[in-house]
């Protein structure tokens, strides 16, 4: 049974023989072929079962528009659902399966509720399924999901690569038919740029599936022509494959190029698919039309499909999907269908509803007769026939080609909210207001004819581009006007399919509009009309026609539901390109990121830079242990960490100082050269921002530090304060944070290691706590030097141009060696920083104030910052405020679970008796339990309170006592030592 | 979306990070007898409006310029670009 139904004629390429498989059964197609016509071609129609009644299905398209034949390509990890059979170009090796069926497809279980369809009909879910609610999720909803659907995952990561690339042109022509492909003619002969995109694979739009001629050769002659003078020119970017998805604001427009779709194996290097951002001066929107189906009952059979699809499959791909055929039409368009398969050998009977048409035609016309049923189990056998008189006549026949006129395109027409017009002539909708910038030209506009789209193509060209001239004769071609009766549905009580994708029919329409769904948009939703994978290409009309009869409206006065992008579905490994996985975001590393890999790191993102998290060593169990080390050495020797994620923004200027008295709610103007304070940042609502240090180099310039993660905000906070507060302040920002590597080398023995290192004398008189300079060392290099501590202990940050940064860590390394200097991470930086009871974003959380912070005193009265005013209102300042306070459990053998909230010792426990909430905690090595920071109503005053730490969550109630946040050092001693 | 740039010339709106209504540039006088009530309209209380919006915008990954855009929020079109800083002198801020 080799390619049975495979006929003369055709654009294929019979040297070239391709096997594929479908359900594992192998065939064999041609090259130029589709899976959908390369199956019709072997004789197979049933490609799918649909939606909700699983009934059998067929290819009722040769295009994008398919509501039916999607089926699962390839398999593993690469298989892919739901992909239109009728565009999945044929390629040898390919392996196709069908989708929705239990069992096998020509015997599919769920074919039992196509059976049950009366109980099924439109909201049926809404309906039946509303008790009890309990069984929604774990019975109704995992059986309704077994039942309907479409394909499935692989559920593995997808191993193809995906691209995203930027174009720019002067015109983008959307289409490649007679319209596009003149149209792009027309601007490259100008010299313009511009790129033609179709998303075929072959160029030439319907010309390929028409006889037509155009000027003295044939369409596809012409069409190859054409594209082979535009591939020849340098200014001109051939887009086949290439679907436009959307029309987005000012002349942007995303399209999908499918680069590797049609190959086995994308080649080397190459993605399969490209996600492109079109930038363009104006476009020329040729995107054609969609023929629309006629409802009549049983109109969904396997072998029933558009007129022009059948035409398509004839001329364009050699296939007759039957030897005898059938075209009901209500417009001349399917009398072209009609003698092109006449032509081809295939006998045609033509059924039209219009009583007066004439019948003197080579093949049998039945003039006033409408098709009121079919039959064939799992494809089409007979079409029932009413005709003019009434009586009824049943003809044998595999196909049947339906016309119920032609839509034109108007998808991309209404990205920006453009509703299109109505057309009496056409009885469609055609485009009406557009996207800046965009023409529309051919069919898409509603001209028709071949001689309408060149015509219109080169005008849409012209006036896009503003060319002048006479422009060149175009060649001559049919201009057959359209004739149309519009004609919606075949009235009767069996099941007429209006959108076979979501197995809607006349009927379900009929009773949402019985029910009281009447604006167009819930009829969508209470339907499912016109959803899915092919947004109702070839079902929104019929049911609009359908909505609007109901309700004695025109057409018009009923509106369309909005066409939103993408036009087709998109794979969501496009939208993604290469940021998955690891490559997410991006990753930064800092100068000694080598260093501590090698001393076996573990690292944490923090800000998009990977940060070493603890160090561990051999022996130790567990992250614990090792972080209680590390804590431990630096506290009673010396250690280092890697503080060069920190933000820091360089400021300077003549009014650098009064700049900074702006940003920071305390004062710095009286700060002395050399010297660092502590800032604390607000929001403009008095909550705090950020805080960090700000130390003076020289009267003009300063250097302000940020958190890691608050770095980006807090500079684009600081240029905004800058530019358009006080704009006319001689003060200049530049964000340092990537020039400067810095390292907090911390703990009793820090000066001895870094007096190895730096040049000047650093003692605690020349250098005391709070100091700090330029410095250099190592015998010369550049430096700078601050004497600040977030552990509590002696501490210094020393920091280096970037490229010296790895060296400098290596060489406090080898200075620190005699104190067996210790490495230590976020994690004991953390451990380190609650013990002293220093904030951080765990505190600074968005809704804390400095008063609640414990630095209610620090906001000045003296001068304007920011949030100093609304940080006085009266809310922000009761009695019972949040403070900081510390919280210790009571037995220490006891953990107090961060994120648990503070209640009174005895009493119920609701929302209503909270008293506060535990923002930080960690085992404390230093005091041998846990510990937290927590804020606490009216906590100054509560000291020594026994309170109860209450986590739902985990479930855990820990008794506790209220203490001072500062658990180690609260006098400061060891910073100033 | 294309942006303006006054200094820089067109450029895709992703290299920007929007602030909002560009009323945040009049801040009020701190020292003012309504001072409270001034801050309080100046931090919370935004229009929103369908249509014609003066906007800020920050060139994040360019050149860290913030600007003024006046755009259309329903149809997105733009009609004016600015220097915020300019827009600011304008409108009288200094020091």
């Amino acid at each position: 049974m080799s390619q049975k139904n495979r006929i003369e004629g055709g654009q294929i390429n019979r040297d070239v023989s391709l096997n594929f498989t479908f359900d594992g059964r192998r065939y064999s197609g041609h090259a130029g072929d589709t899976l959908a016509s390369a199956l019709l071609a072997n004789g197979v129609r049933l490609m799918g079962r649909s939606f909700k009644y699983h009934r059998p299905r067929g290819p009722m398209t040769a295009g994008s528009e398919e509501p039916n034949a999607l089926v699962q390509l390839r398999s593993g990890a690469l298989q892919e659902p739901n992909t239109r059979a009728t565009t999945a170009e044929l390629f040898d090796g390919l392996s196709a399966t069908s989708q929705n069926r239990l069992g096998t497809l020509s015997f599919d279980l769920l074919a039992v509720n196509d059976r049950l369809s009366n109980f099924l009909t439109a909201g049926f879910y809404y309906k039946t399924f509303m008790w009890p609610k309990a069984f929604w999720e774990k019975l109704y909803e995992p059986v309704i999901r077994r039942a309907a659907g479409l394909g499935s995952l692989s559920l593995e990561d997808d191993p193809d690569v995906y691209d995203k690339g930027f174009l720019h042109c002067d015109l983008l022509v959307i289409g490649a038919g007679p319209a596009g492909l003149m149209a792009a003619l027309t601007a490259a002969r100008s010299g313009a740029d511009v790129i033609l995109a179709d998303e075929d694979f072959a160029m030439g739009g319907r010309l390929n599936s028409e006889t037509l001629s155009v000027g003295d050769v044939s369409g596809v002659d012409w069409a190859a022509g054409t594209v082979a003078e535009l591939a020849a020119m340098p200014n001109v970017r051939l887009m086949p494959r290439t679907t436009v998805i959307g029309a987005f604001d000012h002349g942007i427009y995303g399209a999908v190029e499918r680069v590797g779709d049609h190959l086995a194996v994308p080649q080397a290097g190459k993605p399969r698919q490209i996600l492109w951002r079109i930038y363009t001066k104006k476009t020329v929107l040729a995107a054609g039309a969609i023929e629309r189906p006629i409802a009549f009952a049983n109109n969904d059979r396997p072998g029933v499909m558009t007129a022009s699809a059948l035409r398509s499959y004839a001329n364009r791909f050699g296939v007759a999907v039957d030897r005898r055929a059938v075209i009901f039409t209500n417009n001349d368009d399917g009398y072209r269908s009609a003698e092109d398969l006449h032509a081809k050998g295939i006998r045609v009977t033509v059924v039209d509803p219009r009583p007066d048409v004439s019948v003197l035609r080579d093949y049998e016309v039945l003039a006033g007769a409408q098709v009121v049923d079919t039959m064939g189990r799992l494809g089409l056998t007979f079409v029932k026939v009413r005709l003019a008189d009434g009586s009824e006549r049943t003809i044998e026949c595999g196909a049947l080609g339906v016309s119920g006129g032609w839509n034109p395109n108007v998808h991309l027409t209404c990205h920006q909210r453009g509703r299109p017009r109505w057309d009496d002539g056409l009885a469609a909708f055609v485009p009406s207001d557009l996207p800046t910038g965009m023409h529309v030209a051919g069919a898409a506009a509603g001209d028709l004819s071949t001689a309408g789209a060149l015509a219109g193509g080169q005008r849409a060209a012209q006036d896009a581009l503003a060319l002048d001239g006479a422009m060149p004769p175009l060649p001559e071609a049919e201009d057959a006007p359209v004739n149309i009766t519009p004609f919606w549905y075949v009235k009767g009580d069996g099941r007429a399919w209006l959108d076979q994708q979501n197995d809607v029919t006349v009927k379900d329409v009929r009773l949402s509009h019985q029910e009281g769904f009447r604006a167009v948009e819930h009829l969508k939703r209470y339907t499912t009309l016109g959803m899915a994978t092919d947004q109702g290409k070839t079902a929104n009309m019929g049911g609009l026609a359908i909505m609007a009869e109901l309700a004695g409206k025109a057409i018009p006065e009923v509106g369309t539901t909005i066409f939103r992008p993408p036009y087709t579905p998109v794979a969501i490994g496009a939208f993604a390109g290469r940021h998955r996985g690891a490559e997410f975001h991006p990753k930064r590393l800092t100068p000694s990121h080598a260093w501590a890999e090698e001393q076996g790191a573990v690292f944490v993102e923090a800000g998009n830079w990977m940060r070493a998290q603890y160090f561990p060593r051999a022996g130790e169990e567990n992250w614990l242990e090792t972080v209680n080390r590390e804590v431990l050495a630096t506290r009673n020797s010396v250690g280092v960490c890697d503080v060069t994620t920190l933000g820091k923004v360089d400021v300077q200027g003549a009014d650098a100082a009064d700049f900074l008295n702006m940003i920071y709610c305390n004062g710095f103007a009286k700060l002395a050269v050399g010297k660092v304070r502590y800032g604390l940042m607000l929001r403009e609502d008095g909550i705090a921002l950020d805080d960090g240090t700000a130390a003076r180099l020289a009267e003009d310039h300063f250097v302000v530090t940020t958190t890691t993660a608050n770095a980006l905000p807090v500079y684009r906070h600081m240029e905004f304060v800058r530019q358009c507060l006080v704009p006319d302040m001689d003060v200049q920002l530049i964000s340092t944070t990537e020039a400067w590597a810095q390292y907090a080398v911390a703990g009793p023995n820090a000066r001895r290691v870094l007096e190895k290192i730096v040049d000047q004398d650093i003692s605690n008189e020349a250098f005391p706590f709070m100091a700090c300079g330029n410095v250099t060392i190592c015998g010369g290099l550049r430096a700078r030097l601050f004497r600040i501590s977030f552990s509590g202990e002696l501490a210094y940050e020393i920091a280096v141009p970037t490229a010296y940064g790895d060296a400098l860590m290596r060489r406090i390394m080898e200075a620190g060696a005699e104190f067996e200097i210790t490495p230590y991470g976020t994690e004991a930086l953390g451990v380190m920083r609650i013990e002293k009871g220093h904030a951080t974003g765990n505190e600074l959380n968005g809704t804390t104030t400095a008063a609640n912070l414990g630095m209610g005193r620090m906001v000045s009265t003296k001068k304007d910052s920011i949030g100093a005013v609304l940080s006085r209102r009266e809310g922000l300042n009761t009695e019972d405020d949040l403070r900081a306070v510390g919280v210790k459990p009571l037995d220490p053998a006891q953990r107090v679970p961060a994120g648990a909230h503070l209640m009174a010792a005895e009493g119920p426990v609701d929302a209503a008796r909270d008293q506060g909430y535990l923002t930080s905690a960690c085992y404390s090595p230093n005091l041998g339990h846990h510990i937290a920071l927590a804020f606490l109503k009216d906590g100054a005053n509560r000291m020594g309170e026994t309170m109860r730490v209450v986590s739902p969550l985990t479930d855990e109630v820990v008794d506790v006592e209220i203490c001072s946040p500062h658990f180690i050092d609260p006098e400061g001693e060891r910073l100033r030592a | 979306m294309i942006i303006d740039h006054p200094l820089l010339g067109p450029r895709d709106s992703s290299e920007f990070t929007y602030l909002g209504d560009a009323r945040l540039i009049d801040r009020p006088d701190p020292d003012g007898q309504d001072a409270a009530a001034a801050f309080y309209d100046y931090a919370y209380l935004r229009d929103n409006p369908a249509g014609w919006h003066r906007e800020l915008w920050f060139h994040e990954a360019g050149d860290r310029s913030w600007l003024v855009v006046t755009r259309n929020t329903l149809t997105h079109e733009i009609s004016k670009v600015e220097l915020a800083s300019d827009v600011a002198r304008v409108q009288g801020r200094s020091k």
